[in-house]
């Protein structure tokens, strides 16, 4: 049905995806697995219209088609179902699937309303249509005239999904489904997913759970750095072959030394949870880099904003205290590099030193003399102190947000995802940077989705599922054992 | 101060955690049970004054007063459900009522075309401000300010004071009445029923509380969101104008200063805020509006009658909308954890 050819994409100079083949048959699931930054949102957008190709061709049922725009896509039948839903919470089921294509009155009135508005929804035919889709799937735990927003996550995807069905659509692609759902409900999914193909619909399902590949998929492909490795038949492949076709390549680059040993402890936790997390143990102690590992959804960013006191934990103990907001959690020399250091970390459009300077003024803490020494401590370069932030390189943006938590001079040092959009050298600085801090005696926690990064980095590596600790394993482990640990047990 | 306390008691008690919230869903019956809360708090207080509440002079002149800003309301519901905004319905009034007296003169004969002009000028500013948003990118708050420094200039240049001359037969907009019902209100009844039907049956109404709700998942399902904002301008500013042909009646001529001096502007969007419309957006409905354009009006009648200052009014009308505007933002938090 669908066929991609030499599909290849750049952004800004940089290759995400080069000469990807892709063959996607009516009534198959086909899962697309690959590590992140292996290319799977972008072929996944590439699908759906919102980038166009470089190169390469996509045929549809035999003919050429580029989609200009995601509208183009999904006149072609194909829909997507993202991780973020596209639906308004407030409008009810019945409008949320028809948003856009309200069936209208042919009645007289309805023709002069026409005229005048758009035409005169036809609420009974709508919310008819919508609770036959609904029957279809055998799924009906919700009536068409519900509002969105008192829906269960999964629930809304069920609307996702139907509204899917109500355009028609004959490819659906599902951008990591089960993220955001729970145990329970991925059973629910599969029931869908199962309709799905029934009817002759092609599912291309993205995800990192390698248990839902195995358990969902008839066949897999599997993206590296970019490139398309393989394709598989589901039944060609074991669990561990596919973990290494996803990660196989060398560790060619250069990380750190680890440190001697471990200090005192300086963060501990036992049974702590909240609503996302439950009953984590984790110690943190003075000069050593603990890495996070997990899925997306498993509750790494949650972990972190937890100890930081931005989302708190409501159970368990933390000690030497448990922080109830980021005020305390800075108090207790807690500093947090957030994963969107943009919209988290710094304010873009003031200067280097006011952003340098962010938590000093905060807490009120001495050194603002220092900055210009803080700046070259963590090597940005040029240490020009009145740019705007925003000017910088994702690498030197991230300098910043490490000068400003220094300022301070915290005892526990969280980082999410410390080198995301930062550049092969600067990237090198941040991990020398960091087992520098550790060496001085600063605990450090890092969550990385870079699995060849948080081994290189780590004395240590905890991995999450499910917002609990998975299993912890010691520094020089294999990928392929946190994916095990971080994928669950595989059939 | 005392006084303060108890008026203010029907909004959030309706709310509180009794049996009762459960029920109340949505903060259009919020607003509706405040306002029987208000009527009968006001009414135990004027009767402890002395007086009789709600004589029909008084229901009169509540609906009387509610007329003119209710029907600017309901067109500010429009523009803040599809997540913008109009601060030039103030002195749009001031130039519709300035339009119609001047293009009346006085004659009879010359209604049907005056009332043309006027709705066509306010359609006019309504579509400078929709395409200033959408164009321009201009944000709405900013762009309908100046297009308000705009016409007030024009007004302030022209005119000093009142002009033109309504005709007798057409006063009677702002003051006959048919039974206990004054023909202001039936005009603003009138104009919130077409806006409850554009806005919960036709296809315009949804795709505004779509474009509202989220401009990019409107705009990912092939809603051309630009012009649904435009078109809620034009429509904004043609219930300004009808606002201003419904105080050109009753003054008798066109008045450069009887928007402003009306608050308009600001006293619409609270009234659209009080009725539970989110200013973001995408939340609310025209009978929020009516529901809180009544309790500002009842608010005023019980402050008249027991002829308390003025500036303890307006306190206590602050009071209100930002206490029902923290009940809304409460029960949102509460329903999304």
């Amino acid at each position: 049905m669908l066929s991609m050819r030499g599909v290849g994409k750049s952004f800004l100079g940089v290759r995400v995806l080069s000469g990807v083949d892709l063959d996607v048959t009516a009534g198959e699931v086909h899962a697309v697995v690959g590590e992140n930054g292996a290319g799977k949102s972008t072929l996944m957008k590439i699908i759906c219209g919102v980038h166009a190709p470089d190169e390469g061709t996509i045929e549809m049922d035999g003919r050429p088609v580029s989609f200009g725009h995601p509208l183009e896509a999904q006149r072609s039948g194909i829909a997507i179902i993202h991780q973020e839903f596209n639906l308004l919470p407030e409008r009810t089921v019945a409008e949320n699937v028809f948003l856009g294509r309200e069936p209208v009155r042919r009645d007289p009135v309805g023709r002069m309303v026409a005229w005048l508005a758009g035409g005169m929804v036809d609420r009974a035919a709508m919310e008819q249509a919508t609770a036959r889709l609904l029957d279809e799937l055998g799924e009906d735990p919700f009536a068409p005239r519900d509002a969105v927003k008192r829906l269960s996550v999964a629930q809304q995807q069920i609307v996702e999904i139907v509204k899917a069905l109500s355009v028609n659509a004959r490819l659906v692609v599902m951008d990591e489904p089960s993220a955001a759902l729970a145990e329970h409900e991925v059973e629910l999914l599969y029931r869908l997913i199962g309709r799905l193909r029934e009817r002759g619909v092609a599912v291309v399902y993205i995800s990192h759970r390698l248990r839902e590949v195995f358990d969902l998929a008839d066949r897999v492909t599997v993206l590296k750095d970019g490139s398309r490795v393989t394709t598989l038949p589901i039944g060609e492949v074991t669990p561990d072959e596919l973990i290494r076709l996803m990660v196989g390549r060398d560790l060619g680059t250069y990380f750190p030394p680890r440190s001697a040993g471990a200090g005192e402890v300086r963060l501990g936790l036992r049974g702590a949870g909240n609503h996302k997390l439950r009953d984590i143990d984790l110690e943190l102690r003075a000069g050593e880099i603990v890495g996070i590992a997990g899925l997306q959804g498993s509750g790494r960013s949650e972990l972190a904003k937890a100890i930081f006191g931005a989302e708190p934990f409501t159970t368990g103990e933390m000690t030497p205290s448990r922080p109830r907001s980021v005020r305390e959690g800075v108090a207790m020399g807690i500093g947090l590099v957030t994963e969107d250091r943009k919209v988290e970390g710094l304010v873009l459009r003031q200067s280097v030193r006011d952003n340098a300077l962010l938590v000093a003024r905060a807490v009120g803490a001495k050194g603002r003399n220092g900055v210009r020494d803080l700046l070259e401590r963590v090597r940005l370069t040029p240490p020009r102190q009145e740019q705007q932030v925003r000017y910088l390189s994702g690498g030197n943006q991230q300098k910043v947000v490490l000068a400003k938590w220094m300022t301070m001079a915290p005892r526990v040092l969280l980082f999410d995802e410390p080198t995301r959009g930062v550049d092969v050298g600067a990237k090198a600085a941040i991990h020398d940077l960091m087992r520098e801090l550790a060496n001085d005696g600063m605990a450090i926690m890092m969550i990385s989705s870079e699995l060849p990064e948080l081994i290189g980095m780590s004395d240590r590596v905890v991995v999450l599922r499910d917002g609990r600790v998975a299993g912890t394993l010691p520094a020089g482990s294999s990928e392929e054992a946190i994916l095990h640990l971080a994928a669950g047990e595989v059939a | 101060m005392n006084l303060l306390v108890r008026v203010r008691r029907p909004a959030p008690r309706g709310e509180a955690k009794g049996g009762l919230a459960a029920r109340l869903r949505e903060p259009t019956q919020v607003v509706f049970l405040a306002l029987l809360g208000l009527i009968a708090v006001g009414w135990a207080l004027v009767s402890l004054h002395g007086d009789q509440f709600l004589t029909m002079e008084s229901v009169v002149g509540i609906q009387q007063r509610s007329a003119a800003l209710g029907i600017v309301a309901i067109g500010q519901t429009l523009a803040i459900l599809a997540g913008s905004l109009d601060l030039s319905v103030a002195y749009l009034i001031s130039l519709a009522s300035l339009v119609a007296a001047e293009t009346m003169a006085g004659q009879d004969g010359n209604i049907v075309p005056a009332v043309a002009a006027t709705l066509a000028v306010c359609a006019l500013v309504g579509l400078v401000n929709g395409l200033v948003i959408t164009r321009l990118h201009v944000h709405a708050f900013i762009a309908t300010l100046g297009v308000a420094l705009i016409i007030k200039g024009i007004v302030d240049h022209l005119y000093d004071g009142p002009a033109g001359k309504v005709p007798e037969s057409f006063q009677l907009l702002g003051y006959s009445r048919i039974g206990p019902i004054p023909v202001s209100a039936m005009l603003w009844a009138g104009v919130a029923v077409v806006a409850w039907f554009l806005l919960s049956r036709t296809r315009l109404g949804y795709r505004i509380h779509a474009v509202g709700g989220n401009v990019e998942v409107a705009r990912l399902s092939g809603i051309r969101t630009g012009r649904v904002i435009v078109i809620t301008h034009v429509l904004c500013s043609v219930c300004a104008g009808i606002a201003g042909l419904l105080l050109a009646g009753r003054l008798g001529a066109g008045a450069p200063t009887v928007g402003t001096d009306g608050g308009y502007d600001l006293e619409s969007i609270a009234a659209v805020v009080l009725g539970g419309t989110a200013l973001a957006g995408g939340k609310g409905g025209v009978a929020g509006t009516v529901g809180g354009v009544l309790l500002l009006a009842v608010l005023d009648t019980i402050f008249n009658q027991l002829e308390v200052n003025s500036f303890a009014k307006d306190v206590v009308r602050g009071v209100v909308i930002v206490t029902a505007v923290a009940v809304y933002a409460r029960r949102g938090t509460r329903r999304s954890v």
